[in-house]
This record gives structure tokens, C-alpha cells and sequence, in this order.
């Protein structure tokens, strides 16, 4: 049995999971901090 | 958002259980930013780096196992998501612990920032050892006490993200969550002794305190996905509480000017 296609499934799972929770946690804190300051800046 | 700070620390005939400011010196929001703004880079680009180097490495510059053959290289995902996966829930309740007992509201937000990272990785342990296990052991799938427990890790997770998120909607003092955080954990000790409580399908602990089973040639990678991992995962939970804490800042000036 060829192992490799497992190998790179398993990696891609990884890879774009990882990438997809830090992606999304880094522009909701962006986003969130943006409005926070605007909001502060308006004061 | 804030209220509720911690008035009395635990005290005993002698006086308080631990320093008060020993405790406390985290929990204050203003505080605790000062210290996150700075850190999440340097916890996160370190990460990428580490986890880039460790799995290029696990796939071209290590031989293949002698018995599991080229799918061993699937270890360098799977036994750092597994990691993540415990720690997380670890954290959330050493987190709901702390809201428990000093009421900080910093710890749920803590709590609730851990929960869709740990979910992933729980998920991501999931998944690479299901992929694993076929060409391994010749199915994706077992009801082996190693994977059934991490699948219910998987589901408590699940299930303290609706708690969680229910409750901050709700605004409360969310101490169902917290109380389920801390309960939870005793699934943890589950998940590390399943290998040899029932030795069925998964194999026993090949990486412990006193060594590895594993030759060096094949286990050199795995120290760096694992700290990478872990670095990461720290600035995404951090990237997390400051997302919390400013739409929590926000919702509060809202209400403050709609109330002027």
C-alpha cells in the first residue's frame, strides 16, 4: 500500500485547520480592537 | 464585564492561602494587554517557523519506520494535536477553576478563548489518526479505549463552546460552563492511562519523563512541531482573549452612550 497519499492528507488537514483557526481568530481580533479604538478615539 | 473582582483571597488560621497579589497581578484586564499586545507575535511567528522547519523535516529528512513504514511521518501532526488537545481542555479547567474560586472574569474569557482552538486540535488528533490507522492497522476506525475517550473529548468540547457561548450571550457569571469545564477534566487522566487500562488496537506510550522508545533518527522533528504547535496555539488563544476583551469594551461604551 502506497502510504504517501495518507501522509499528505494527514498534513493537509493539519496545515489548513491551523491556518484557518488563526486566521480567523487574528481578523476577529483586528477587527475588534479597530472598533474598540474608534470608539475611544470619538471620546 | 469586569465586575466581580475578587474580594477576600483564600485564607487559612495564618492568614491568605496564597498571596493575594500573587494571584490577582493577571487578572486585571488593562494589565493583562499590556503584556499580550507584545507577546502574541513573538509566540506566533516563532510557532509558524518551528512547525514549518519540524514537518518539512518529518517528511524528507527522516527514514521511514521500519515496521509502519512512510505513514510513521503522520506522528508529526498527530502527536502535537493530541497534546493540544489535553492541554487545552487542562487549561480551560485550571481557568474555570480560577472563576470558580476568585470569581476572575479574565479566567472565563481564558476559558472561552481555549475552547475552539483545543476543539480544532482535538478534531485534527481525530482525523491524522484515523488517516494513521488505515494503512497501520487496516481500518480508520476502532472503539479502542485511547480513540473512544479522545472522541469524547472531542464532543465535551463541542458541547462547552454552546454552554459557553449561551452564557456570555446571556451576559451572566457563567458558572455552568466553568463548573463543566472543571468536571471535564476528569476525562483527561482517561485519555493518558486508556493505553493501559485497555490494551486493545492504539499502542502504549512510546514518549515518556524517562525516555522514548523511538529512535533519534525518526524523533528529532517531533520536539519542534510540538513546541511550534504549542507556541501557536498560545498566540491564537491570546489573538482570542483580546478579540473578547475589545468586543466586550465596545458593547460596553454602546451601552453607556445609548443610555447618555
Amino acid at each position: 500500500m502506497n502510504h504517501w497519499p495518507f501522509i499528505i492528507a494527514a498534513y493537509a488537514i493539519t496545515i489548513v485547520g491551523t491556518l484557518a483557526v488563526l486566521g480567523a481568530s487574528f481578523v476577529r481580533m483586528r477587527r475588534a480592537e479597530r472598533r474598540a479604538d474608534a470608539l475611544t478615539r470619538r471620546d | 464585564m469586569f465586575r466581580g473582582w475578587p474580594s477576600r483571597p483564600l485564607r487559612t488560621a495564618r492568614g491568605p492561602l496564597i498571596p493575594r497579589r500573587a494571584v490577582h497581578i493577571f487578572a486585571n484586564p488593562a494589565r493583562f494587554l499590556s503584556i499580550a499586545r507584545p507577546l502574541t507575535p513573538w509566540l506566533g511567528w516563532p510557532g509558524l517557523l518551528l512547525i514549518a522547519t519540524g514537518l518539512v523535516s518529518g517528511l524528507f529528512l527522516t527514514p521511514p519506520d521500519y515496521l509502519q513504514g512512510e505513514s510513521v511521518r503522520i506522528m508529526y501532526a498527530h502527536v502535537p494535536a493530541a497534546w493540544l488537545g489535553m492541554a487545552g481542555w487542562s487549561g480551560i479547567a485550571v481557568a474555570s477553576l480560577m472563576q470558580l474560586i476568585w470569581r476572575h472574569p479574565l479566567a472565563a474569557v481564558a476559558a472561552r478563548a481555549i475552547a475552539v482552538p483545543g476543539a480544532l486540535f482535538a478534531a485534527i488528533c481525530l482525523l491524522t489518526g484515523s488517516i494513521w490507522g488505515r494503512p497501520t492497522w487496516g481500518t480508520w476506525w476502532e472503539w479502542d479505549g485511547r480513540l473512544t475517550s479522545m472522541l469524547v473529548l472531542f464532543f465535551l468540547y463541542i458541547a462547552y463552546i454552546a454552554l459557553s457561548s449561551a452564557g456570555a450571550e446571556r451576559g451572566s457569571n457563567d458558572r455552568v460552563s466553568a463548573i463543566f469545564g472543571v468536571v471535564g477534566a476528569a476525562n483527561i487522566p482517561i485519555i493518558h492511562y486508556s493505553v493501559e487500562w485497555w490494551r486493545t488496537l492504539h499502542q502504549g506510550q512510546s514518549i515518556g519523563l524517562a525516555g522514548s522508545k523511538i529512535d533519534g533518527s525518526i524523533l528529532w522533528p517531533l520536539p519542534l512541531t510540538t513546541l511550534g504547535f504549542t507556541l501557536l496555539f498560545a498566540a491564537i488563544v491570546l489573538m482570542r482573549m483580546r478579540a473578547m476583551l475589545a468586543e466586550a469594551k465596545v458593547e460596553a461604551r454602546l451601552k453607556r452612550m445609548a443610555s447618555e
